[in-house]
C-alpha cells in the first residue's frame, strides 16, 4: 500500500495553498509556528498547530478572562488546568467535578453530540483517579415550536439518557430552558461529579524520562477529526457538512474503560505516573499536554496506535475524537501489570512511545520522523489575544424602569405561565433517565438539587447546574453574580454548604467586541459573587463561537456547583410536608420583572434594566438558612426562582400529588407574586418550631400563611380572594412539554 | 446464606445488588465475574441489571453465551434459588430458564419511576415473607415488555408462576407482569428493582422482603 503522507501537501504546498484556513488558523498564526519552527511545518505538523491553538484547546481568547476568576480557597486540592478540580470533604475523602460543554456538535448530531458530551466529561473524572457517581446536565433550545428544536431536543435527551444509563451512571439533575436566542445553537452542558480517597489524587502528567506512554481504549478512527477547530467556528447555513466533525460514542465500551481505569488508579500506583482522558483534539492533546505540563518531552510510534481503519495518515490518526481513549504514563517495568488490568477488561492497551527530557514532541510513522516540535509550542506557546470589548448598544441606556405585569385575572395568568415550557414540569426528559443505578439517589430530579449519600459516612452531596441567560443579556456582571448566587442557594435550599463550582461559559464570538465584553463583564459579575460565597471555581470550560449566521446566543455561563451535607437528617426537600406546617418567606420581594419569565409570557420578549441584586443580602439568607436548617427548624425549603413565588408555591404543591395545597396572605402587590427578585426561600415550619424559627430569621422570614390538606392555592390580597386550582395547574404544568413535543 | 452476584461486562447494578443483600439483609456475597465456570458454595444467584456485553445484538442475548451460563443453568435445574433482575431477567428468558421475552416498552422509551406492585403468588420462596399484597418498587428499562404466547399465559397463571403484576403497566407487559418464575418456583425474573428499595433513606423498603424470603426459603431446604 502506498504510504498515504506521500499524498499530502509537501511544506512548500502548505504556504502556498494555505490549507490552515479552512482549520481555522490564521495566516499571522502559521507565520508564528513557521518562527517558533525556523523552518516550514509539514502536513502533519501544520494540523497539530491549527489544533493546539483552536479556542477550544488553547483558550487564546478566554485566557485573559479565566485568569481573573476566584479558584483559591481551603477546600480546594486542585484548581483549573487538569481533568477536573478536587474539592475536601472531609474523613480522607474528596469530591471531583467538572462541566463542559457539547454545543457545536450537538446542533449538527444531537444524539451523538450530547451522548460523547456525557461520555467525555465523566473520563474527565475518572482521569483524576475518581468512582464517578452523578451526571448532571445544563440544556437550552430554542422555542418549541418548529420541528427542527423539537428534534434536537428529543435526540439530545435520549443520547444523554442512553449514554448515562447504560454505563450506569445516574443522571440526577440539572436544568432546561427555552429561548429563540438559542434556535440555531443549543447548549448542551454536561457535568460529572465524583468521590475519590485523597491517597488516589492523579494527575495528567507524563513524567520520568523512558516511561512508557500507554494507550488505552476503542480503537482510533476517522470520527471526530477536527471536532476541536469546528467547535471554534460559527455556523452557517452550510455546518450540515461538519457532521464528520461529530464523534460516536460506546457507553458499553465506557464502562469497561471507566472500571479499568479506577482499578488502576486504586490497586496499581506504584506503575501509574499519569493519566488523562484523550478528548478535544484527541491524541495530539492528551499527549502533548501530559508532556508539557511535566516540562518533559515524549517520542510516539504511531504505527502502534490501534486503529480502526486502514490508510491513516498521521494527521488523521492524531486529530481523531473518537471516543473511549486514555492515554497512561506508566513507570517503566511496571507496563506488563497495566496491560494485563487491561486484558481482563478486554481492552485494547498498547504502549506506543516513551517519556524523554527534551521537550521535544515526535511522531514516527512508518519509519520516518513526521512530527519533531517543541511541545510547549503546541501547548503553553500558543497565541494569547487581548480582545477588544464594547459595550453592547442594549446596554448603554436601557430602559431603567421594571415592566408592570398584568394579573387581572391572576389565576389565568398563572395557569399561562405554567405552561412555559421554561417553567413546566421536565418529568418527561428526565423521567427517561436512570436516576438511581448505584443507589446512593436521596434527592432524585424535580427539587431545587439532587443529593447523593456517600456510602459508609453520614454524609451527602448536594449539586446542581444554573444559570438565567437572560439576566445575563439585560446585565452581564449583576447577571454573572446572579448565576453563581442561585446555583448556591439551590444547595443551601437542600441543606448544603456550597464547596466550590465549576462552568461552562457560553458565548457568541469573542472577536466581536460587543461579545467579548459580555464574556469578561459576567465573569467579573461571577468572581465577586464566588468570593462573596467562598465558592471557588475549580474546573470548566469555554464554548465560543456559539452563532448562526452572524446572531450570537445569550451570554449564557452556566454554573456548576457541589456542596457537602455533614448529616444525612440535615437533608431537605421543596415538598409541603404536613398540613398545618406554617409557610415563611425568607428575604425581600421587590419589583423584580425584566428579564423574568412574566415578561417574556406577556410581551414575548426580555428588556429593559435588570432588577436590583444584593450580593451581602444574599450571602446573609443562605447563611442563616443553613443555620437554621441545621438546627432542625425547617420542614421543606424551596429556592424562589423563575415564575416567582406562586410558581415556588406550587412546586412545593406538586410534589404530594396535589393532596397539600396553602392559603396565604399577600398584602403587597399581587403582580409581586411573580417577581424574580433574588435571595429569597419559601420554608415551611413545625407550628411547634415556629418560635425558634422565627428568632433566628428576626424580621428576614416573613409569615405568609399555612400549609393545607386541600388541593388550592388560597391568596388572600388586600381586597380579594384569589384561588387556584392545584388539580388544573399540575395537569398544565405536567403536560405543556410533552403536548408542545407532539 | 451466600449469594454469587454475577457481574457481566457492562453490569451495572452488581455492585447495589451486593449492598443490598450484605449491608441490609445481613448476607454474604460475592460478586463473581462472567469468566467464571463453577457456583460451587453458593445458595443464592442473583444476576444484576445493566447492559451486560453492551446488550448489543438483543438484551441479554449475549450474556447468555458467557462462560458462567452453563454453571448457572445446571444452579437452577439442581432446584438453587435465582434472581434475575432487568437485564438480569432477559438473561433468562434468552438462556430458556424462564419462558417469554422482553421487548422494547411501548412508550419506545427509557422509563425511570416507582411503580406499584400486587403479589399474585405469595407463597414463591421469593415473596413468602411478604406481609402486604402490594409494594411498591422502582423499576429502569427501555425493554420490559415482557411477551408471551396465550398458551403459556395460561400455564403460568395455571401453576401460579405470576409473581409480581403491575397496577398500572407502564410498559405494555402481557398481563401486566411484572415478575414470573419458572415451573419449579426456584427461578426468578422481574423487570422492578427490589436492590433499590431497601433503605428508608433513598426512600423505598419493599425490597427487602423479597430477599429476606430467598433467606429463609434456603435455611428450610438446609
Amino acid at each position: 500500500m502506498i504510504n498515504p503522507t506521500k499524498l499530502e501537501l509537501t511544506p512548500e504546498e502548505i504556504k502556498a495553498q494555505k490549507p490552515y484556513l479552512a482549520w481555522s488558523m490564521t495566516d499571522s498564526e502559521y507565520e508564528l509556528a513557521c518562527t517558533m519552527l525556523g523552518r516550514l511545518p509539514n502536513y502533519t505538523e501544520t494540523g497539530l498547530f491549527a489544533v493546539m491553538w483552536s479556542e477550544h484547546c488553547s483558550y487564546k481568547n478566554s485566557k485573559p478572562v479565566l485568569k481573573q476568576f476566584h479558584t483559591t480557597g481551603q477546600q480546594v486540592l486542585q484548581g483549573p488546568g487538569e481533568g477536573a478540580g478536587i474539592v475536601e470533604i472531609g474523613d480522607g475523602q474528596a469530591v471531583v467535578f467538572k462541566a463542559e460543554s457539547h454545543n457545536h456538535p450537538s446542533a449538527v448530531e444531537p444524539y451523538e453530540g450530547a451522548a460523547t458530551g456525557v461520555g467525555g466529561i465523566i473520563r474527565d473524572i475518572f482521569s483524576m483517579g475518581a468512582q464517578p457517581i452523578a451526571v448532571l446536565d445544563s440544556l437550552r433550545f430554542g422555542e418549541l415550536d418548529n420541528p427542527r428544536t423539537k428534534y434536537l431536543m428529543s435526540q439530545v435527551v435520549k443520547g444523554i439518557a442512553d449514554y448515562g444509563n447504560c454505563i450506569g451512571l445516574p443522571t440526577v439533575g440539572g436544568e432546561t430552558s427555552f429561548d429563540a436566542t438559542y434556535e440555531g445553537n443549543p447548549l448542551v452542558n454536561a457535568m460529572c461529579v465524583g468521590i475519590l480517597d485523597q491517597k488516589d489524587m492523579q494527575v495528567g502528567q507524563a513524567k520520568g524520562s523512558d516511561n512508557s506512554i500507554i494507550y488505552v481504549g476503542a480503537k482510533t478512527g476517522r470520527d471526530g477529526i477536527h471536532g476541536a477547530t469546528f467547535a471554534s467556528e460559527e455556523f452557517s447555513d452550510d455546518t450540515e457538512s461538519d457532521r464528520s466533525a461529530v464523534q460516536v460514542g460506546d457507553p458499553f465500551m465506557e464502562k469497561l474503560l471507566m472500571d479499568a481505569c479506577v482499578e488502576v488508579v486504586r490497586h496499581h500506583k506504584e506503575a501509574l505516573v499519569g493519566i488523562q482522558d484523550m478528548g478535544a483534539a484527541g491524541l495530539v492533546s492528551s499527549s502533548a499536554e501530559m508532556a508539557s505540563k511535566a516540562g518533559t518531552g515524549m517520542v510516539l510510534n504511531l504505527d502502534l496506535v490501534p486503529v480502526r481503519e486502514s490508510g491513516m495518515t498521521p494527521y488523521e490518526m492524531m486529530l481523531s475524537e473518537s471516543q473511549e481513549r486514555m492515554l497512561l504514563c506508566v513507570n517503566q517495568g511496571y507496563e506488563q501489570e497495566i496491560l494485563d488490568v487491561f486484558d481482563r477488561f478486554g481492552l485494547d492497551a498498547v504502549k506506543i512511545g516513551h517519556v524523554t527530557t527534551d521537550k521535544a514532541y515526535r511522531l514516527y510513522h512508518q519509519g520516518a520522523l513526521v512530527c519533531d516540535v517543541p511541545v510547549d509550542d503546541l501547548v503553553s506557546n500558543a497565541p494569547v489575544y487581548h480582545r477588544p470589548k464594547q459595550v453592547p448598544a442594549r446596554l448603554v441606556a436601557p430602559e431603567p424602569t421594571q415592566f408592570q405585569p398584568d394579573v387581572t385575572d391572576l389565576a389565568k395568568t398563572f395557569y399561562q405561565l405554567l405552561a412555559q415550557p421554561t417553567i413546566a414540569s421536565k418529568a418527561s426528559i428526565y423521567g427517561t433517565y436512570d436516576t438511581q443505578v448505584r443507589t446512593n439517589t436521596v434527592v432524585k430530579p424535580g427539587s431545587d438539587a439532587a443529593v447523593l449519600r456517600i456510602r459508609g459516612t453520614k454524609k451527602a452531596l448536594a449539586m446542581d447546574m444554573d444559570g438565567n441567560a437572560r439576566y445575563i443579556y439585560l446585565d452581564p456582571k449583576v447577571g454573572g453574580a446572579i448565576a453563581v448566587a442561585e446555583a448556591a442557594r439551590n444547595l443551601v435550599a437542600a441543606g448544603a454548604k456550597p464547596l466550590a463550582m465549576t462552568d461552562c461559559l457560553n458565548y457568541g464570538n469573542p472577536e466581536k467586541p460587543e461579545h467579548f465584553y459580555e464574556l469578561e463583564t459576567s465573569a467579573q459579575g461571577m468572581t465577586e459573587a464566588c468570593k462573596m460565597l467562598d465558592t471557588p471555581v475549580i474546573s470548566g470550560n469555554v464554548s465560543l463561537y456559539n452563532e448562526t449566521n452572524g446572531q450570537a446566543i445569550y451570554p449564557t455561563p452556566v454554573v456548576g456547583m457541589v456542596g457537602l451535607i455533614k448529616d444525612t437528617k440535615d437533608i431537605q426537600t421543596l415538598a409541603f410536608k404536613a398540613a398545618g406546617d406554617l409557610v415563611y418567606l425568607v428575604g425581600q420581594t421587590t419589583a423584580g420583572f425584566n428579564g423574568s419569565e412574566i415578561q417574556k409570557l406577556q410581551t414575548g420578549k426580555i428588556s429593559g434594566a435588570l432588577f436590583d441584586f444584593d450580593l451581602q443580602a444574599e450571602a446573609d439568607n443562605q447563611a442563616v438558612m443553613l443555620q437554621a436548617i441545621q438546627a432542625g427548624l425547617t420542614q421543606g425549603v424551596h429556592d424562589i426562582s423563575k415564575g416567582g413565588l406562586l410558581t415556588a408555591l406550587a412546586e412545593s404543591s406538586f410534589q404530594n400529588q396535589g393532596h397539600l395545597g396553602a392559603s396565604i396572605d399577600w398584602d403587597l402587590d399581587p403582580a409581586w407574586l411573580f417577581s424574580e427578585s433574588q435571595s429569597r426561600f419559601l420554608v415551611t415550619v413545625k407550628p411547634a418550631q415556629a418560635g425558634d424559627f422565627e428568632a433566628l430569621l428576626g424580621t428576614n422570614a416573613q409569615l405568609l400563611g399555612k400549609v393545607v390538606a386541600a388541593p388550592t392555592l388560597t391568596i388572600h390580597t388586600g381586597n380579594a380572594t384569589e384561588i387556584i386550582d392545584l388539580n388544573q395547574a399540575k395537569a398544565i404544568w405536567e403536560d405543556a412539554i410533552p403536548c408542545l413535543m407532539k | 446464606m451466600r449469594f454469587a452476584v454475577i457481574v457481566f461486562p457492562g453490569s451495572n447494578c452488581d455492585e447495589d445488588m451486593y449492598h443490598a443483600v450484605v449491608d441490609q439483609l445481613g448476607a454474604s456475597a460475592q460478586l463473581l465475574p462472567h469468566t467464571a465456570t463453577s457456583l460451587a458454595g453458593f445458595d443464592g444467584v442473583l444476576i444484576p441489571g445493566g447492559f451486560s456485553y453492551g446488550d448489543y445484538l438483543r438484551c441479554g442475548a449475549i450474556a447468555r453465551f458467557s462462560p458462567i451460563m452453563p454453571a448457572i443453568i445446571d444452579f437452577a435445574n439442581q432446584g438453587g434459588l435465582v434472581l434475575g433482575v432487568c437485564n438480569g431477567f432477559q438473561v433468562l428468558t434468552e438462556a430458556g430458564l424462564l419462558p417469554g421475552a422482553l421487548h422494547e416498552n411501548t412508550s419506545l422509551e427509557f422509563i425511570c419511576k416507582d411503580t406499584q406492585l400486587k403479589i399474585t403468588n405469595p407463597n414463591t420462596r421469593f415473596t413468602s415473607a411478604y406481609t402486604t399484597d402490594t409494594i411498591t418498587l422502582p423499576i429502569a428499562h427501555g425493554e420490559g415488555n415482557y411477551y408471551c404466547d396465550p398458551d403459556t399465559l395460561a400455564q403460568m397463571q395455571a401453576n401460579g408462576q405470576i409473581v409480581f403484576t403491575y397496577t398500572d403497566n407502564p410498559n405494555g407487559s402481557v398481563a401486566d407482569i411484572a415478575g414470573i418464575t419458572n415451573a419449579n418456583g426456584n427461578v426468578l425474573g422481574m423487570m422492578p428493582h427490589p436492590e433499590r428499595a431497601v433503605e428508608a433513606l433513598l426512600g423505598l423498603t419493599d425490597g427487602l422482603g423479597l430477599f429476606e424470603s430467598m433467606a429463609q426459603a434456603t435455611k428450610t431446604a438446609l
